[in-house]
């Protein structure tokens, strides 16, 4: 039955009481934790917007059980830079200006940041390729490759 | 609660002396008198200045928009406006938007007229208070106003601008208490008249520049909060339960179903039934476990393969013509050739990236709401219908939220959240699912066109008709603004009050013997259906332009002419053809007739170009679309994209050149991918599966965005009038590029094989 667990979320330690170990990420972050950065958008993986970077690997948490991740670091996109230490791909982003609504940015930002982290001067075609699970009902698909580019050129 | 009348008298009372007299009250505002208290909140007076802006202490300004900013840099551009007009730093400017206590009903998000009608509203305020600013700095200095200047909120002497007066030292948190003439009007045609005379756009500093969105850091940096993260103490979590068969209603509900979920219950009232649980996930759980039995239903739907069929036999409940002139019927006798085509569009989804999600904390006294929805004061009042509740009563607090384009789902999980608040006494979290969203939501509805034209010896065309046949746009109103127009009302048994509503968009196309209409079929169910109509993002351009723009190229093949030069030749408003010619121009457009000539029909990828135009208010679009066709595989992409864009005066360019591509990104979607799927009993598009949209690989990489400066014309919108040209644009190319006509949307690559093989 209910079990308690420890989250590493974003540089601090969090314990929670957990009934249903196979209760999703996102449930807990949200929930248990307070933290508003993934948002809930489909629950089966497809869209994005839940995502955060497990272990530095962006993964979607509205599909992935708590259990799994308890000795994991996780980094939600607070987590990822503020306004005092922005990520540079915050940075860029701001520059170009690419969210309309921003309920999927937790998906393209944690998505972009992992790809500059493994490929630090990405291709267009690398960047598109990268952010092609992810959807945005505003269309700033565009926006979005531009912000990678421009945050590796000043990485 | 105040029943004064504000008057400039009280105002100057506080401050020194009176000096101009209360501005005459025109027949205009005479004429109507209804009463300028908000029924939101009755504080709040239309007629007075104070509804619109106020300024603190600090120079500070809260601009009261009474209407919201669905994503598209509405904030930013309003405060521009604002800030304009008043003679203030955009960094002075604090936006408070769509809260029902604090604005008035300004129609919320509506046919992208944030900017055309509500900015400049706000604009006549700001003017306003500006010269009351400096008539009183006048009176108190014994000069004239006009010896007097402003800059960053400050007001100086011309002659010597050490003497100097900041506004919030004049005005600094108290009321103006001066009238404004009000038209009588709430919702979108609400708007104001003062006697303060407006800069010249010469003049403008802060128009026409492009600061930085002030919502963006906010978002980036995952600091702003959406309605989902209100947490209120002892708030419940509730999941919908919807039927698996449309029309079917709970019979039982086994509640043992769920008793192993820890404080999992079940709200059921009428035919509305819900789980909720303290912990989210429970909620979800109880969704997942309830087992429930519903009544038999049998909607009988014909399936979305079968309804283009079903509206060309369906009886028609209203045929409007809405634009003729000479005689169809005498054009078409006379005609040498007559030509015809039909076009389909499909239903759609708002499919928004976030589920409904509202909260709500109903009280004995009082409601407070937490929505996203595009409308929040007609939420306000959708909901006190619900609850039985005085409109001034329901406190809805409008938050940044998931894209709204049009009336999505967000109304119809504010209105649940209403409900079930009230039924536990405790506030309420509702979340709709995924498979909710895309089942449940106001859909976009389908529509065929008929089109058809007589031309003669010369070439002339001498007849034209298009009538557009599909179900209503508003099967419920487009907006949540009474219990009826929700699923929790239809469910709680509110009386229906459909319309017929329809629309074909003005173009200024002059044929002799012209005739433009539509007509409305009943709707497939009435209560509770998924696929209940209202508006989606531009709800009256896509379904028919795709039908219209592609015909005039079938149009201009008949006649052997270009394109672009059968446009221009038919076209009579001169920026219609300025968005047309400059449109081809910045696209390279070489004038020839359509199929290419070139055309390699044993290649497996071809490629060609289409151009399509229209006219949405006083916005001119033209837009040139380049396809790439893999006849093997049937996909169609847009290589490039180029817009000629006329919105009248610019406030914003990089916004508006963003909002721009952004729409075109999304339009291409609605044309290439999307299509909502039913059968008989119940919508099968539940997921992003299912309900496809663009992902990257197909996005058009070069989006071209030509603005076109007419900063005399008053500004109109932007923020969905781009996108209506993609289907047909982007069906007009792929005819340059294969000799094929598409006639259904959307361009998927089973159709558009099936096409090419015939």
């Amino acid at each position: 039955m209910a079990q308690k667990m420890t989250l590493q979320v974003n540089g601090r330690a969090h314990t929670i009481t957990v009934d249903d170990p196979d209760m999703p990420l996102l449930y807990a972050l949200r929930d248990d934790l307070g933290l508003n950065n993934p948002r809930f958008g489909c629950g089966l993986g497809q869209c994005g917007a839940c995502t955060v970077h497990v272990d530095g690997a962006p993964v979607r948490s509205c599909s992935l059980p708590v259990s799994a991740v308890a000795k994991a670091k996780i980094t939600t996109l607070n987590g990822l830079g503020d306004r005092k230490k922005p990520h540079p791909l915050q940075t860029a982003w701001i520059e170009e200006q690419v969210n309309q609504c921003g309920y999927c940015i937790n998906g393209w930002l944690m998505e972009g940041a992992a790809l500059l982290a493994r490929n630090p001067k990405p291709t267009e075609p690398e960047v598109r390729a990268a952010f092609n699970d992810l959807i945005c009902r505003c269309g700033t698909h565009n926006a979005a490759v531009r912000a990678v580019l421009r945050a590796s050129k000043q990485a | 609660m105040s029943d004064h009348q504000p008057s400039r008298r009280a105002f100057l009372s506080a401050s020194g002396a009176l000096m101009i007299g209360l501005a005459s009250p025109d027949a205009w505002a005479q004429a109507a008198r209804p009463s300028p208290k908000s029924p939101n909140n009755p504080d709040l007076l239309a007629d007075s200045l104070d509804a619109y802006l106020a300024i603190d202490k600090n120079g500070k300004v809260d601009v009261f928009y009474g209407a919201i900013d669905g994503g598209q840099g509405l904030e930013t551009s309003i405060a521009q406006m604002v800030a304009e007009e008043l003679d203030v730093p955009l960094s002075a400017i604090r936006m408070v938007m769509g809260d029902t206590r604090r604005t008035l009903n300004m129609g919320g998000a509506s046919g992208a007229q944030g900017v055309s009608r509500r900015g400049t509203s706000l604009m006549k305020a700001a003017a306003q208070a500006r010269q009351i600013l400096v008539e009183e700095a006048a009176r108190k200095w014994r000069v004239q106003p006009g010896e007097l200047a402003v800059k960053d909120g400050v007001i100086f002497l011309r002659s010597n601008p050490s003497k100097r007066v900041a506004y919030g030292k004049i005005i600094g948190g108290k009321p103006f208490r001066e009238n404004v003439r009000w038209n009588g009007q709430w919702g979108n045609p609400h708007d104001i008249a003062t006697d303060a005379p407006l800069k010249s756009y010469k003049d403008y500093k802060l128009i026409g520049q492009s600061p930085r969105r002030i919502d963006l850091p906010k978002k980036v940096f995952g600091e702003q909060d959406f309605p989902g993260d209100v947490r209120l103490p002892g708030m419940l979590h509730a999941r919908m339960v919807r039927p698996p068969v449309a029309g079917a209603v709970p019979v039982s509900v086994d509640e043992a179903s769920i008793r192993h979920i820890k404080g999992a219950r079940i709200v059921h009232i009428k035919d509305l039934l819900a789980v909720v649980a303290p912990k989210e996930w429970d909620a979800v759980r109880a969704l997942r476990a309830v087992q429930v039995k519903w009544s038999q239903s049998d909607p009988a739907f014909p399936s979305h393969r079968e309804v283009h069929a079903h509206i060309r036999k369906a009886k028609v409940t209203q045929r409007t013509i809405e634009r003729e002139n000479g005689k169809l019927e005498d054009g078409l006798a006379k005609a040498a050739r007559v030509i015809s085509g039909e076009y389909e569009y499909p239903t759609h989804s708002h499919a928004s990236m976030g589920p409904g999600c509202a909260v709500a904390d109903v009280r004995v006294d009082g409601a407070t709401i937490y929505t996203s929805t595009q409308k929040p004061h007609y939420a306000a009042d959708g909901v006190a219908d619900l609850l039985n509740m005085p409109r001034d009563k329901v406190h809805v607090v409008w938050m940044f939220g998931t894209g709204s384009y049009g009336r999505n789902d967000q109304g119809d999980a504010t209105a649940d959240a209403a409900v079930l608040s009230k039924a536990l006494g405790a506030p309420v979290r509702v979340q709709w699912m995924r498979e909710e969203s895309l089942g449940w939501d106001p859909k976009g509805t389908a529509s065929v066109n008929f089109c058809k034209a007589g031309i003669d010896e010369t070439g002339e065309v001498i007849a034209y008709e298009l009538i557009s046949r599909g179900f209503s746009r508003e099967n419920v109103s487009t907006n949540e603004g009474r219990a009826s127009a929700t699923l929790a009302g239809q469910l709680l048994g509110a009386k229906l009050e459909p319309k017929n509503s329809f629309n074909i968009p003005f173009a200024s196309y002059t044929f002799a013997n012209n005739r433009v209409g539509w007509e409305t079929i009943a709707p497939l169910m009435d209560r509770a259906s998924p696929l209940r109509s209202t508006h989606l993002r531009d709800p009256y351009g896509p379904p028919i332009l795709f039908g219209s723009e592609c015909f005039m190229d079938e149009i201009a093949v008949a006649v052997a002419m270009d394109p672009v030069d059968f446009r221009l030749r038919y076209l009579t408003h001169p920026r219609d053809k300025d968005a047309v010619r400059i449109a081809a121009e910045k696209a390279g457009w070489t004038k020839r007739t359509s199929p290419r000539p070139d055309v390699d029909r044993t290649s497996d990828v071809v490629e060609g170009r289409g151009i399509a135009y229209r006219r949405h208010f006083d916005t001119f679009i033209a837009l040139v679309a380049e396809v790439r066709v893999n006849r093997r595989s049937g996909v169609v992409e847009a290589t490039r994209l180029v817009c000629a864009h006329d919105v009248g005066l610019i406030i914003n360019p990089e916004t508006l050149r963003h909002v721009i591509e952004r729409q075109l990104v999304y339009g291409t979607g609605r044309t290439t991918v999307e299509e909502l799927t039913w059968d008989r009993n119940m919508v099968t598009s539940l997921d992003w599966s299912s309900y496809p949209v663009l992902h990257m690989q197909h996005v058009p990489a070069r989006i071209d965005v030509h603005l076109i400066e007419r900063p005399e014309a008053a500004p109109s919108g932007a923020a969905e009038m781009a996108l209506g040209l993609v289907p047909a644009a982007m069906g007009n190319a792929v005819f340059d590029a294969t000799g094929v006509r598409l006639r259904k949307i959307p361009f998927t690559p089973d159709y558009v094989k099936s096409m090419l093989a015939i």
